[in-house]
């Protein structure tokens, strides 16, 4: 089943591909993101690798605690370096306990509970492959599912490996995924670096037409090369970030790690309130690296 | 009510047949068989009545509450227009009325009720929804709805649409007035829609909570009695509840040997014992449980013993009962008690729930100067260590309402005027105690004996007592 599915999104993501890069349109459906992409002046000339070797995968196969050659963590409330609240005001502690993150029946599950530790009135987990795998440019791509409610945030994103030594926003932040649990049909893509970060990131949300994105898996990727980053949800390409579109440097030219967390509260999407139902999970059916 | 009763039975037992045939017949459908479908058109009201829609106000409203409106409206044509009356209006006390079909449709490819709505004012919509077709509302959905004074939309989501394969009931609403004022409000567009952006089920019975009832053998109760809620997240983000009849749930009894629950959720105590009731809707599990308890059937209060010549009776089987205008006054707007009269087991009974307060009037005023005591058979369920009752009897006929008023159970506010006569620690649950009062010297009560109109029972302490049943009430000379 997986399989199947990796192929057909595969097979439409080639599609695209050649769309951008204007090879040909084969039907006036497919040709509808051509307009799209095309307003891009940077179109012409720009190469678009097609990634194809896969480099790392986590399928989340074997029960427990989550593979520790690939996945390291962000514990606590925040440090130093990023401020209190992880420098969003966010409510959360986060754990590596059992209760908050875990691997089960091949999902990992990312689990935000409503209780009082060490300060905070949350807890939650964020995993990350710090000093485990960083890559510059490629395919990165996970299949997940969304928890939903007011407050609830769930973030694929990669971070500069360099952000100890070059101070955020200079080392760069892509984020894949992120989503307000208080808009369940919509998710955001967005870079930050020095000039575009935090209110000010480079930004475009996807929404769903008659579905929402906590009721099943989708796939959130980009497909990043030297001057582009292309932002797709399942099937569909629904933004390309190059560096004409930044307002400052290009900082998106050295390796980036990846974090998937699931934050409660914080300014992107305010407090939870007492309809926001917990615990919530967050499901991620896998994570899979390429290169060119 | 009776009638009602009789349509669930007749129901249960058709599908009951239904059932039995099937089990009995392994042959499988044939590729050929098509089966008969009602028509899924999903529009209700655009701009006019969709074909075979038809009207029916509630009995008490005001009938012209709804017209047809070509000035006001969201989209099109025209809009569906609501007048609510003011209090005290002659023509109706309320706006309320059910759209019915025809011809069942067949919603179940949808997940809402949809439309636009605007009012006068932003009156609160008391009950608004689908699913009542003045037959067995089987499928009945209600939630309310504040409007704003612009337009809006609004959605009620179907709690289980699967069901939905032939309804009659489109649209219902009743709304009084606003803080007893009348008002004006639209709806258009409205429709059936498959929005797709109705998740997360949270089904929910008793308001999510575990409660443990005594109910007796024989009787029947229903889940709908019990706060049968869905509640979905919508595209906005917001949660929204609708209160669900029982045949949207599956209701399963953890012991069928004391109770049955049938697919409109009656319960039926069949046996002594205990069972928990639990719930689901599309295999999504309810909040909330019931256990009941059944020692057996209802213990029938002790028969009195005195000669009707030496009593003065209000209320019991063995005596001839003086008129009385109520056994519940039904006391706006602090009074939350329900029930009264019931029979049960031939016997009659004073049942009543939510109990607060309640009060029986006499059509006329008693002398009871010759009596000597009040005695009165109080039967709880639930059995509140502080469980405190004032019981008062009152004239309301002397020059000032003179009384004399009694404790049961305890006195908690230590009142010296209303003695403790029987105390707390001799209740026992699903038990009846007779409690025999003293009628005492004016001098220490005030209460004019020629003219004794009103009994009244106070649950002082707002104890957690949702049932209480009463029997034999009557005065007596020693």
């Amino acid at each position: 089943m997986e399989k199947i599915l990796k192929r057909k999104k595969m097979k439409k993501i080639n599609i695209n591909l050649m769309l951008i890069k204007g090879l040909g349109f084969k039907s006036l459906f497919l040709a509808l993101p051509l307009f799209v992409i095309s307003s891009c002046s940077s179109d012409e000339k720009q190469t678009v690798a097609q990634f194809t070797e896969l480099v790392m995968q986590d399928e989340f196969t074997t029960d427990g605690a989550p593979n520790s050659t690939i996945w390291t963590y962000d514990l606590g409330t925040g440090n130093s370096d990023t401020g209190a609240g992880w420098g969003n005001n966010e409510l959360q502690s986060y754990t590596n306990r059992t209760e908050n993150v875990k691997v089960e029946n091949g999902y990992l599950l990312i689990t935000a509970k409503k209780e009082s530790f060490n300060g905070a009135s949350y807890t939650s987990a964020r995993l990350t492959t710090k000093g485990l795998f960083e890559q510059a440019y490629g395919r990165f791509e996970a299949r997940i599912r969304v928890p939903y409610g007011q407050g609830i945030w769930p973030a694929f994103w990669l971070l500069g490996a360099n952000c100890d030594e070059v101070a955020w926003p200079q080392c760069g932040e892509i984020d894949i995924m992120e989503y307000r649990g208080q808009e369940p049909t919509t998710v955001l893509g967005s870079v930050h670096g020095p000039g575009y970060s935090g209110a000010n990131a480079i930004t475009k949300s996807y929404s769903l037409l008659n579905d929402r994105f906590d009721t099943g898996f989708h796939i959130f990727g980009i497909e990043w090369g030297p001057d582009y980053i292309n932002y797709y949800v399942d099937d569909v390409l629904y933004n390309q970030i190059t560096p004409s579109n930044v307002k400052g440097e290009w900082v998106f030219d050295h390796p980036f790690y990846i974090i998937i967390n699931l934050a409660v509260g914080g300014n992107f999407v305010g407090a939870p309130n007492s309809e926001t139902v917990f615990p919530q999970t967050m499901l991620v059916d896998y994570v899979r690296v390429y290169k060119k | 009510m009776k009638n009602r009763k009789y349509i669930y039975l007749k129901n249960s037992f058709v599908l009951g047949l239904f059932f039995a045939a099937s089990v009995s017949c392994d042959r499988e459908i044939s590729d050929e068989v098509q089966f008969a479908t009602f028509p899924n058109s999903p529009e209700v009201f655009m701009d006019g009545f969709t074909g075979g829609l038809n009207y029916f106000p509630f009995e008490g409203s005001y009938f012209q509450a709804f017209t047809v409106d070509q000035e006001t409206k969201y989209k099109g044509t025209s809009a569906m227009r609501f007048d609510v009356p003011n209090v005290g209006d002659p023509l109706g006390a309320y706006a309320g009325a059910i759209f019915r079909t025809e011809t069942a449709r067949d919603l179940s490819g949808y997940d809402a009720l949809t439309f636009w709505a605007k009012g006068t004012q932003a009156g609160l919509i008391n009950e608004i929804g689908f699913g009542q077709d003045f037959g067995e509302n089987k499928y009945l959905v209600t939630t309310d709805l504040l409007l704003t004074t612009g337009w809006k939309k609004y959605i009620i989501p179907i709690p289980d649409a699967t069901k939905l394969i032939a309804e009659r009931g489109m649209f219902w609403y009743a709304e009084g007035p606003e803080n007893g004022k009348g008002y004006t409000f639209w709806i258009d567009e409205l429709k059936f829609e498959k929005l797709g952006t109705i998740a997360q089920p949270r089904p929910s019975i008793l308001k999510g909570e575990d409660k443990v009832e005594i109910q007796f053998l024989g009787n029947s109760i229903s889940m709908a009695d019990y706060g049968l809620t869905q509640t979905f997240n919508l595209e906005s983000g917001v949660n929204q509840t609708v209160t669900a009849a029982p045949a949207y749930f599956s209701f399963k009894s953890s012991n069928i040997e004391v109770a049955r629950v049938s697919d409109i959720g009656i319960v039926t105590l069949v046996g002594r014992g205990t069972s928990k009731i639990t719930a689901s809707i599309g295999g999504v599990k309810a909040t909330g449980s019931l256990t009941v308890n059944v020692p057996g059937s209802f213990p029938v209060a002790p028969v009195p013993t005195l000669d009707q010549n030496k009593v003065i009776s209000i209320f019991s089987d063995k005596y001839t009962n003086v008129p009385v205008n109520y056994y519940n006054g039904y006391w706006a707007p602090f009074q939350t008690t329900r029930g009264e009269q019931a029979i049960i087991d031939g016997q009659n009974v004073l049942n009543y729930t939510e109990f607060n307060f309640v009060g029986t009037q006499l059509t006329t005023p008693l002398n009871i100067s010759e009596m000597t005591h009040f005695s009165v058979d109080i039967m709880m369920l639930e059995l509140p260590t502080d469980i405190d009752l004032l019981l008062t009897f009152k004239n309301e006929n002397s020059a000032a309402t003179t009384f004399q008023q009694n404790r049961i159970g305890q006195s908690y506010q230590l009142d010296p005027r209303a003695p403790v006569v029987y105390p707390s620690a001799n209740f026992k649950a699903g038990v009846w105690s007779t409690i025999k009062i003293p009628i005492r010297p004016t001098s220490e009560t005030s209460l004019d004996k020629t003219g004794v109109n009103l009994i009244i029972i106070e649950n002082i302490k707002s104890s957690n007592v949702k049932t209480i049943y009463v029997d034999n009430m009557y005065f007596y000379k020693e």
